[in-house]
């Protein structure tokens, strides 16, 4: 015992970097390297979504089947949301906490540095066998990724392995948001109070709750699932006595918070980035937090409105229609302040910038559908056609993941220690943003006009906009290999400042670029804040 | 004349927009429920693009106007509580304005009481089966013979050389004009949802379960939808048509049906 106590108390991190070779990543707890490891993930499997994303706009090009047959087709729905969503856009965020939030609160690292391990390494494995169901036979999971049964039981040898990878999914996200809370709880530098700490740091502190209270009731649901396949048991199959809408109201009961962990977040990186390339203090900073917690709050009462032609209660309705247009006030809240923050500031068009400016714009849009969705009588109409899916591609794409974009753009310089080539990345804002909005707004059309989604096929007054959506596909998926370049050829530009961009505030900014091994060894003094 | 020219084009693409065929909007449907479903979508969607004109015109201009390179110094405001009580009142007053009329449709939208007719859709992988409740006549109602061959992947056959390609069935639902019609919809195996966008009715049809709708189309015409909720490989191949017809022509059916009946089983 009395040997360890002495050679704990001699350890220091002056001495060594990290380790070398593969022991560096497979056994890492250094919160800047599992950041890079979730961030590389997270973009392969944006990657690989998206090649599934654009089997389904060729498929859709034209009328007619030319390239899968149906059950393919509904392969490969099922699998670019799953992939997109706990793969790609969960990750990436997560990856993005990792790297910045210890550096934005003056900690050394995160609070369970082994954890941290764990929960990135379940993440490979979890996807790895979601992906070999693509090899099984049956096929891979078809019936969406919302897994409604009794259609989701009919899945082949895929099922438990579908089962088994989002429990995994669900252990890795539980551990992330566990270490995360903990960390801004208690290791803040001490004069940081909470309502001093970054924007981002926020919402992730938010995001976290909602994943520690809503990943167990995706746990639980789908473990019925799993008992009511092979265990005999009847909880959602009407033969038994079951009720196959329970699964939904469970799964929503997830699935609607869950749509704010993949925004949270995003609010906020943009609510960091507009302030700086503004020059002005963010407007509304407390009131961009109660907006972030009201927000979070109302996800847990509105899950219905997925579901508001299963033949609820008009009381039920009701209830839910008014809860879900609640939300447009605190959502109205933050795009105002973001506009405001604006509004006679000094503006710069840098990359991040740019990305989080589109943001703002594309991301109100699919606010707007989403208000459109909230009237009860017209969701009848535009529920499980082509509207929702653009209304929540348009929160996704132009939403969380150029949000995603922005926050890469705008750390990079700090990770790497260098410019990326800023022509290159105007180059792929442009076209993706041209590009998105080529794919998904057409969609808007369809869905009014009465394309229903998850098909592969369609009658031919809905071919011209699909021809259209088709196109912009495959431009924005083309445009993210002008990313993967910028990424690569991140270290050739000319070395960054320990600010980067031009006076930024947050503590971030005061280490070096890139920021060492290890920062904030004692916790730092907070610089007096920039405007009063 | 180059501003006629122009005009005339402006007014011909117009025309071209408003042309049901391009269907860039929702129809607005042949009932009096499905008129209003129109009308609150319209009403939502310009409350958006009014709110869209301000808040996108403020950034634009914004964009333009305080942007480092024309020299200005950045204000250092961050905060107006008069500000903040405006944009937080302004949307509630909004909303409330768009909550009651859309509460009023709902609650009709659910009064399924006295139907002069009840029909039994009840869905299958991949067709539908109505039973007329009042009249002892039942029939399957699937994909049309050319769709179904023009469908197969490679099957050589243009999609546009088929009429009502993917939207035609064997045996359509046939109603009276004017008639409130109850549709009582339920499941033999996994869930569908039955969909004619003209008559504004989406409803699921869940197994072990019955749910309730009701229409009352106020035009004689043919009405196409499909299957709403993703039910397995063929989702996409099970259409609904119905087909609204006067009082008598829809007695001569249920006559001409019921006669066939006993020959369509002896078969």
């Amino acid at each position: 015992m009395s040997t360890i106590a002495a050679d704990v108390k001699d350890h220091t991190h002056d001495d060594h970097g990290p380790a070398k070779g593969y022991r560096r990543w497979l056994f890492a707890t250094n919160h800047k390297d599992i950041g890079t490891m979730y961030l590389i993930f997270s973009f392969v499997m944006f990657l690989i979504g998206g090649l599934m994303a654009l089997v389904i706009r060729s498929e859709l090009a034209i009328p007619g089947l030319q390239f899968v047959h149906p059950e393919f087709f509904n392969q490969m729905t099922t699998m670019h949301a799953l992939i997109m969503v706990f793969g790609a856009v969960m990750p990436a965020f997560v990856g993005l906490a990792n790297w910045m939030i210890p550096m934005m609160i003056g900690a050394p690292d995160m609070a369970l540095p082994r954890m941290n391990n764990w929960s990135f390494w379940i993440l490979p494995v979890a996807f790895g066998i979601l992906l070999s169901t693509l090899f099984m036979p049956g096929g891979a999971p078809a019936s969406g990724w919302t897994m409604y049964p009794p259609l989701v039981l009919q899945t082949g040898d895929a099922f438990p392995f579908l089962i088994f990878s989002v429990h995994l999914m669900g252990i890795s996200s539980i551990m992330g948001a566990i270490n995360i809370i903990v960390t801004i709880m208690n290791m803040r530098t001490p004069e940081m109070s909470l309502l001093r700490m970054p924007i981002f740091v926020w919402t992730w502190l938010i995001t976290a709750y909602l994943l520690i209270a809503v990943m167990p009731v995706l746990a639980g649901a789908v473990t019925m699932l799993l008992t009511d396949q092979f265990f005999g048991t009847s909880f959602f199959l009407a033969a038994g006595g079951g009720d196959p809408v329970m699964f939904q109201h469970i799964f929503w009961f997830f699935g609607h918070p869950e749509v704010y962990i993949m925004i949270l977040p995003a609010f906020g990186v943009v609510s960091e980035i507009i302030p700086t390339f503004a020059r002005k203090p963010l407007f509304g900073r407390d009131s961009m937090i109660y907006a972030a917690s009201c927000i979070a709050f109302l996800s847990f009462i509105v899950w219905a409105h997925h579901m508001f032609t299963v033949g609820m209660p008009l009381s039920g309705q009701l209830f839910f229609m008014f809860a879900t247009m609640l939300i447009a006030i605190p959502t109205g809240v933050k795009v105002f302040n973001w506009v405001a923050t604006m509004w006679r500031g000094a503006m710069t068009f840098e990359t991040p910038m740019l990305f989080a400016l589109a943001f703002v714009f594309l991301f109100t849009i699919g606010g707007f559908s989403g208000l459109m969705l909230a009237i009860t009588p017209a969701d009848i109409q535009y529920h499980d056609s082509y509207f929702v899916v653009a209304h929540f591609h348009y929160v996704l794409v132009p939403g969380s993941i150029f949000a995603i974009m922005a926050g890469a753009y705008y750390w990079l310089p700090k990770w790497t220690g260098f410019m990326y080539n800023e022509a290159l990345g105007k180059l792929h804002f442009w076209l993706s943003t041209i590009f998105v909005n080529l794919t998904f707004f057409p969609m808007h059309f369809l869905g009014l006009a009465g394309m229903p989604r998850r098909i592969p096929d369609y009658a031919t007054q809905f071919a011209d906009f699909n021809f259209i959506a088709s196109i912009g596909a495959f431009g924005f998926g083309l445009s993210q290999l002008i990313f993967i370049w910028v990424l690569l050829t991140a270290k050739r530009g000319v070395p960054a400042t320990d600010a980067v961009w031009d006076d930024p505030e947050g503590l971030e900014w005061t280490v070096p670029s890139p920021a060492p091994f290890h920062t904030f060894d004692t916790p730092p003094k907070l610089p007096a804040p920039k405007f009063g | 004349m180059l501003q006629k020219t122009v005009l005339c084009m402006i007014g011909l693409t117009l025309a071209g927009v408003a042309h049901a065929s391009w269907g860039l909007n929702m129809p607005q449907g042949v009932t009096e429920l499905s008129k209003e479903t129109y009308d609150l979508h319209m009403k939502v969607f310009w409350v958006c693009v009014a709110i869209g004109v301000v808040v996108f015109g403020v950034m634009i201009y914004s964009i333009f106007a305080h942007r480092k390179s024309r020299g200005v110094t950045p204000a250092t405001f961050s905060h107006s509580t008069t500000a903040e009580i405006i944009w937080t009142a302004v949307p509630v007053v909004i909303l409330l304005a768009l909550a009651v009329p859309t509460a009023k449709t709902l609650v009709r939208l659910e009064d399924s009481r006295d139907p002069d007719l009840t029909i039994v859709a009840t869905g299958y992988q991949w067709k539908w089966h109505y039973q007329y409740q009042d009249e002892d006549l039942g029939f399957y109602s699937s994909l049309s013979r050319p769709s179904l061959e023009a469908r197969r992947k490679q099957s050589g056959i243009d999609p546009f050389s088929v009429d009502n390609y993917l939207l035609d069935v064997d045996n359509p639902v046939v109603v009276p004009v004017g008639k409130k019609v109850r549709l009582l919809l339920t499941s033999n195996d996994v869930l569908h949802a039955w969909w004619v966008p003209d008559l504004a009715i989406k409803k699921d049809a869940i197994p072990g379960m019955i749910n309730e709708t009701w229409f009352k189309a106020e035009q004689v015409g043919t009405y196409r939808g499909q299957c709403a909720e993703l039910c397995g490989k063929d989702h996409g191949y099970m259409p609904i048509v119905v087909e609204v017809v006067d009082e008598d022509a829809y007695q001569a059916w249920v006559d001409t049906r019921k006669a066939d009946a006993p020959q369509l089983a002896a078969n």
